[in-house]
């Protein structure tokens, strides 16, 4: 098997498997065309993580990123949360397979998309820093599918990698004659 | 734990015969090359012919015609490129089907990068390539048909016979990839009006490593490897004789105990086609009639085949996925797409393919193992809404 010990303990026992009813945020990611997709519903109490809970459409990777990810930010500050990427979920899991770093790898954004819609809901559209910066909240990468070879975000889910030109879901070698017919 | 290994399409365990049979050789003789012209040699020499003579009977062809390989995907390069470089002069026009196995389309591949011309027929929602569409790609420059005997990822059994009858007709060599069906189902070159036949005999519980290509009298082909005399100057190199030993007696022993085996994997067939009706939303791949006895593929919605899989694999139960997260390209199915089954529900299959050693009780409980994972998984899916 290509996982670590660490991903296959979060495959096996995923931790806050779920939905949270009611949440003060949700975050939502990917798409089942990419291959992965993942929703994150929080539960906030004084600026701070109270319950966080996850579903996954996904493989063994993605189920391990999103219960790891949950893992980490339960019962931290907003701010902490925010400070969790996509590489250090990697890292605590022990590494993840090239291949899988950035398709499956979608628990930070799910979470950080959570954390902005729980913002919206309670501040409006701005929100100010603890610095004083004021700053706005919109999910950068939310939704996006990365092309399996070069890593690249990709804008809409595309047969074709739009930056190194490989195709990303699946191509035939020749001209096809004919339309499959029912 | 005993591990329940429905991953027969993978590779077969060896037939306790067939394994009989090669430590024999291997305690007995061992060591001889059939091309010496000695009595050790000629001793080797005859155990070769005797395999030949068993791995021709299986597809009704005659031993001359059969040339030993070191597996169905040589078999199939042999096949292609051996015939495109053959007939170059006559045309570079080839067909074939966009579900066939990497080891067709990649050779494929190369020759159309090569400057020859690859038309390939699509196929119908069960997979079945409609012999009308061979016909009409059929043109004046046209050097090759290679459609394949069955799928090895959904199942389904193409219609060799009608595509063999207009090549025939049209004079157009035709080569089918019969690497999981033969041992399987019947064949028999002539009436399927084949030309050449890969087969591999880890697919009928003979060792890995070995296979053959049938070449019928005749047929203009390039040897693959060039070196010495091996194999009637059509594949070089010092035979694989503990590979043959155990390949001949594997299809003397498929010939032979074919009609059994295949009842009984029908027995296993209907055993898990029922189980599977009792599973919400699951999309059944391949042809309901038309397919190998002992394969089923099928796509459980809302749910990816990767983590189904790995958690199988937890329960003691081996099988296989076509989805594209465990596909070391993370591409979705060529040959699930070219049926028309979308991206998403695709993500979800898995492949139960079974043999003579795996029995009633083994699909029950692997059942058992595949509930638990299906419910468990589609209980963490943000796509799944119970009700």
């Amino acid at each position: 098997m290509q996982y670590s010990d660490v991903v296959m303990d979060h495959f096996k026992k995923p931790r806050n498997v779920g939905k949270i009813d009611n949440p003060d945020g949700t975050g939502e990611v990917g798409n089942p065309i990419c291959g992965d997709m993942m929703t994150i519903t929080l539960r906030v109490k004084d600026d701070r993580i109270d319950d966080i809970k996850f579903n996954t459409f996904g493989c063994g990777a993605a189920i391990a990123v999103s219960s790891m990810v949950t893992e980490m930010a339960k019962g931290k500050t907003l701010e902490e949360a925010l400070a969790i990427t996509k590489e250090s979920v990697a890292k605590s899991l022990g590494g993840l397979p090239k291949n899988k770093l950035h398709c499956s790898n979608l628990g930070a954004d799910a979470l950080h998309k959570a954390i902005m819609d729980y913002y919206e809901h309670k501040e409006g559209k701005v929100r100010e820093t603890k610095e004083g910066e004021k700053v706005e909240h919109i999910g950068e990468r939310e939704g996006k599918c990365y092309c399996p070879y070069c890593d690249a975000g990709l804008p809409d889910p595309t047969p074709i990698c739009t930056h190194c030109g490989k195709p990303t879901l699946q191509h035939s070698d020749f001209p096809i004659l004919k339309g499959a017919k029912e | 734990m005993k591990v329940i290994y429905l991953d027969h399409i993978s590779g077969n365990p060896l037939h306790p015969q067939v394994r009989e049979a090669i430590i024999d050789y291997i305690k007995k003789d061992g060591f001889g090359n059939p091309v010496s012209q000695h009595s050790i040699g000629d001793a080797a020499m005859e155990i070769l012919e005797d395999a030949r003579a068993k791995v021709a009977q299986l597809i009704n062809a005659d031993p001359q015609e059969i040339v030993f390989t070191s597996c169905g995907t040589e078999a199939n390069n042999h096949a292609i490129k051996g015939v495109a470089f053959a007939k170059a002069k006559k045309g570079k026009h080839i067909i074939t089907s966009n579900i066939e196995h990497q080891s067709v389309a990649r050779p494929l591949r190369m020759l159309s990068q090569m400057g020859y011309n690859v038309t390939s027929v699509s196929v119908d929602k069960y997979g079945l390539v409609n012999p009308a569409d061979v016909e009409e790609a059929i043109r004046e420059d046209t050097i090759l048909i290679s459609i394949m005997h069955a799928n090895n990822e959904i199942g389904t059994i193409e219609p060799i016979a009608e595509i063999g009858k207009i090549a025939k007709a049209k004079k157009v060599p035709f080569h089918t990839d019969s690497v999981v069906s033969c041992g399987n189902v019947p064949i028999d070159v002539n009436e399927m009006g084949v030309d050449l036949v890969s087969i591999a005999a880890n697919q009928f519980y003979g060792p890995a490593g070995i296979g053959a290509l049938y070449i019928r009298e005749k047929t203009r082909i390039l040897p693959l490897i060039d070196g010495g005399i091996q194999e009637s100057n059509r594949r070089a190199g010092t035979p694989n004789m503990i590979g043959i030993v155990g390949m001949g007696k594997a299809a003397e022993l498929a010939r032979v105990e074919m009609p059994q085996r295949t009842e009984h994997l029908l027995k296993l067939k209907k055993a898990v086609m029922d189980r599977l009706a009792t599973i919400d939303k699951i999309v059944i791949n391949g042809h309901p009639e038309k397919s190998l006895p002992g394969l089923v593929s099928f796509s459980v919605e809302y749910i990816e085949g990767e983590s189904m899989m790995m958690m199988l694999d937890e329960e003691g139960v081996s099988i296989s996925t076509r989805s594209a997260c465990a596909s070391g390209s993370l591409r979705t199915s060529h040959v699930l797409i070219a049926t028309g089954l979308d991206h998403a529900t695709a993500q979800g299959t898995l492949v139960f393919s079974y043999g003579i050693d795996i029995t009633l009780e083994d699909i029950d409980k692997a059942f058992v193992s595949l509930r638990k994972s299906v419910d468990f998984l589609r209980n963490m899916s943000p796509l799944y809404k119970k009700g």
